[in-house]
């Protein structure tokens, strides 16, 4: 708290700069409208741009000419950006920002798919699925790290948890085994991050990173030593199936990708509204918080500032584990080697782009979802900027938001503090 | 200054004179640096022998009838466990029938060392990046960077090695030089960031090893660096000027590792007797104070990631120069993963990077062994690698499992705990 009283002080007395963050943030969207419209615009043919409602290249769809859209969603852009710069509207700073990001997207959409189509039913789904164990991941990681234990390890949790998911669902022929092994598999990693961190106040973050590098080798090792030599027996798990709300499913663009779809995309979007609501709106949301921000004053209140903690890691567990079972109950068929390849972190990121709460983690997972499923379409379109470049998007978005360059990142206040009772 | 009379200096009680022996005694069973370092490794290998069983389904059937006749579960786990580690020794250490070949003129020195040597060529690029994480720690900043900064350096050192042209050991050192630089400008940018904007470290070096990798994977078929002659990702070797000159016949072990000593030798003075040294160790131990005392934090900060992401770049140069000579997609392989672990393991002293390496480059060469003669997956040496140093990281399980006595000069701590 004190902190947090010391920051505000200054700020009230520290003298209003000209360029504050709201105009350096206008001035640089200017900058990219600008240069989406220049250059995007020149380099598009002038041939039109199609964005199909539906799977593939049939059906209605959005039309605009390639050189014309890239111009004009530049032009966007920098009209959010000036209207940004010149203060007009000061309570719609965050819509005004993402409506310029938005239109800068477009406008390079406008060039990459003129004179092609883009099947957005399949954008949105692939979108959607690629973040599917992100949004999982990153809402462990929001459970733990609001009651004040730095999660790390979501990338192990993830491994466990797809491996688990392989192992059992193949042993016991059912994918419902499966996905609860998951969760299990989650737990057990969650478990040792829990103990390491609140029981022997080990570094968290340092556990974090060496549960990852101890989960990639025991599933690895597992992996080649039970389910290489038998992939039958142990590695052949049955698919999450497909559910198909009648009715709602029909409903254009997103009828398909939210109503016909499998149980773990439901449980994930549940999960988000239900931890949300959790966190603001009963018992064991404002302890967490108060754990999360000020364990001695929790502590003297009588919540049990451990237990919590305990409690809520291996929640989170189980959520990422779950997060793992995608890789391979829905993703593919079976586990390979280190096959979340790094999703973990991503996930970590949408947690602190999405500012440590359930929806923010849900919009910037499936921003990096757009970003990878983007990166795989524009490859497969031939485009000219190396797919290297695009799928370093996500990343480099990461680093520009913790930067604190879109809006400023405040963790809980007690993260990664362990709590020792004096 | 004689109204706050300094108070008496006590007397000290004199320690009675030990011998030591006694001392020696005294400290086998309690809670020690050394002590707890043995008994993590010995707990890590107990577990890693319980995988080795698991994982192993002919023995794991004759755990089914354990009842009636365990002889056959327990010989049968012996013989799998005592193959295993025994090849894992073998392979990192030495190999007797390979020096009785030797001793009997069979076979040549080189197969003798051949172990050895093994080791050691994998101990070396983990030397730098373990030092790079180790001064970082030191300074306060945990640098998760140290496998995109040692990518980084890959590429520099090779381009730097294969498009210079210069003569014997220009090249080299030039080489070296664009993997150091290389390394250093990808530690600067969280270094910065950190310093300008409070941006965490653990994030924007994590971002960033992703960055780099596929950098590599871009840069690798890039014209003029992609080898013409291949259709594969591979890019053009460098030649025998720019490579680290190994010692002799058919041994990979190769000057990565002297530099490396040299290195482990600078870091130390850097972190003892510097100026530097002095300020970023200040500053790790406590930034406000160090800012009321007229330390620029931000500088320390930024010039703290820059040498750690310089370390790592020469790690990922030693690896690239030393033994892999052309870049590929894992050239890098996880060498500032485990440099992690190292720095841990050494307890971020820079001997003690210096000796975890060693055993960390042993465990490798060993694994490769274990795999190929007695048929374990190299992933044990990573699983063994990643318990080993949860275990040291946490003294106090070890010290609950093994019912040790608190050491005298307890200054195993947990590490610092701090947060985003």
């Amino acid at each position: 708290m004190s902190t947090a009283t010391v920051e505000e002080l200054t700020e009230a007395t520290a003298p209003v700069r000209f360029w504050d963050r709201e105009r350096r943030l206008g001035v640089a969207l200017v900058a990219l409208g600008v240069a989406a419209a220049a250059i995007f615009g020149t380099l598009a043919p002038g041939k039109t741009a199609r964005f199909t409602l539906s799977q593939d290249a049939t059906g209605a769809a959005l039309s605009i000419n390639g050189a014309f859209g890239a111009v004009l969603f530049g032009l966007v852009a920098v009209g959010a950006g000036a209207a940004l710069l010149a203060r007009v509207a000061r309570r719609w700073q965050t819509t005004l920002l993402v409506i310029g990001i938005l239109a800068f997207v477009l406008s390079f959409l406008c060039w990459q798919v003129a004179g092609k189509f883009m099947p957005l039913v399949d954008t949105a789904n692939g979108t959607l699925q690629v973040a599917l164990p992100l949004i999982l991941g990153a809402l462990a990681g929001v459970i733990g790290e609001r009651s004040g234990v730095v999660n790390v390890a979501i990338e192990g949790q993830f491994l466990f948890g797809a491996f688990f998911a392989a192992l059992i669902g193949t042993m016991a022929t059912s994918v419902w085994a499966g996905l609860i092994s998951a969760a299990v598999g989650g737990v057990i990693i969650a478990g040792m991050l829990a103990v390491m961190a609140i029981r022997f106040l080990v570094d968290q973050v340092v556990v974090g990173i060496v549960l990852n590098l101890f989960a990639t080798g025991v599933t690895g090792f597992l992996y080649e030593g039970l389910m290489q030599t038998n992939q039958k027996a142990y590695n052949q798990p049955p698919a999450l199936p497909t559910w198909s709300v009648p009715g709602l499913s029909s409903i254009p663009v997103i009828g398909p990708v939210l109503f016909n779809t499998n149980v773990l995309t439901w449980i994930a979007l549940a999960l988000v509204f239900i931890v949300h609501f959790g966190l603001t709106r009963t018992r064991w949301g404002l302890r967490t918080r108060a754990v999360g921000e000020h364990p001695t004053a929790a502590d003297t209140v009588g919540i049990r500032v451990r237990g919590l903690r305990y409690m809520n890691v291996l929640i989170g567990g189980a959520i990422a584990g779950a997060g793992g079972a995608y890789f391979t109950l829905v993703a593919t068929a079976s586990f390979q080697k280190n096959m979340t390849s790094g999703a973990g972190f991503i996930a970590l990121a949408a947690l602190i782009f999405g500012r440590w709460t359930p929806f923010g983690a849900l919009g910037a997972a499936l921003f990096f979802g757009f970003a990878q499923k983007l990166a795989t379409y524009l490859s497969a379109v031939g485009s000219p900027v190396p797919s290297q470049f695009l799928n370093m998007l996500p990343y480099l978005a990461t680093i520009i938001a913790v930067a604190g360059l879109v809006g400023r990142v405040r963790a809980p206040a007690a993260d990664g503090q362990p709590y020792v009772k004096s | 200054m004689t109204a706050t009379e300094a108070p008496a200096p006590e007397k000290k009680e004199q320690p009675a004179k030990e011998s030591f022996a006694t001392v020696f005694v005294q400290n086998l069973w309690s809670a020690n640096t050394v002590v707890v370092t043995i008994l993590s490794i010995v707990l890590a290998m107990v577990i890693g022998a319980v995988l080795i069983v698991i994982s192993d389904s002919d023995v794991l059937k004759t755990f089914g009838y354990f009842t009636s006749r365990p002889s056959d579960a327990i010989t049968g786990s012996w013989n799998v466990i005592s193959s295993a580690y025994g090849n894992l020794f073998k392979g990192a250490i030495l190999d007797p029938a390979a020096v009785s070949a030797w001793m009997h003129g069979t076979g040549t020195w080189q197969g003798a060392f051949y172990s050895i040597s093994e080791t050691l060529t994998y101990a070396a690029p983990l030397v730098f990046t373990g030092l790079s994480v180790a001064v970082a720690f030191r300074g306060g900043l945990f640098n998760i960077g140290g496998q995109g900064q040692a990518t980084i350096g890959c590429i520099t050192a090779a381009v730097a090695g294969f498009a210079s042209g210069l003569p014997i050991v220009l090249n080299l050192i030039f080489a070296l030089l664009a993997g150091l630089i290389g390394g250093a400008i990808w530690g600067f940018v969280p270094g910065i960031l950190k310093a300008r904007t409070g941006a965490h470290e653990v994030i924007i070096t994590i971002m960033l090893n992703y960055t780099a990798l596929l950098f590599l994977t871009w840069v690798i078929g890039v014209g003029g660096v992609h080898d013409p002659k291949r259709s594969d990702a591979i890019s053009k070797a460098v030649p025998t000027s720019g490579q680290l000159p190994s010692f002799g016949g058919s041994l990979r072990v190769n000057l990565g590792i002297v530099l490396a000593v040299l290195v482990t030798a600078a870091v130390a003075w850097l972190l003892k007797s510097s100026a530097f040294g002095f300020e970023l160790r200040a500053v790790g131990a406590n930034p406000a104070a160090s800012r009321t005392a007229g330390i620029s934090v931000a500088k320390t900060y930024t010039l703290l990631m820059v040498v750690a992401g310089g370390l790592a770049g020469l790690g990922g140069a030693a690896q690239v120069l030393g033994t892999a000579y052309t870049l590929t997609p894992a050239v890098a392989g996880n060498i500032g993963f485990n440099g992690l672990l190292v720095a841990l393991l050494g307890r971020n002293k820079a001997w003690g990077t210096l000796f975890a390496a060693l055993l960390y480059g042993a465990l490798q060469a060993g694994g490769n062994r274990m795999q190929s003669y007695a048929g374990i997956s190299l992933e044990l040496v990573g699983v063994l690698q990643a318990l080993i140093v949860i275990f040291v990281a946490a003294p106090a399980l070890v010290k609950t499992i093994f019912h040790l006595r608190a050491a005298r000069a307890a200054r195993l701590g947990a590490s610092m705990a701090k947060g985003w």
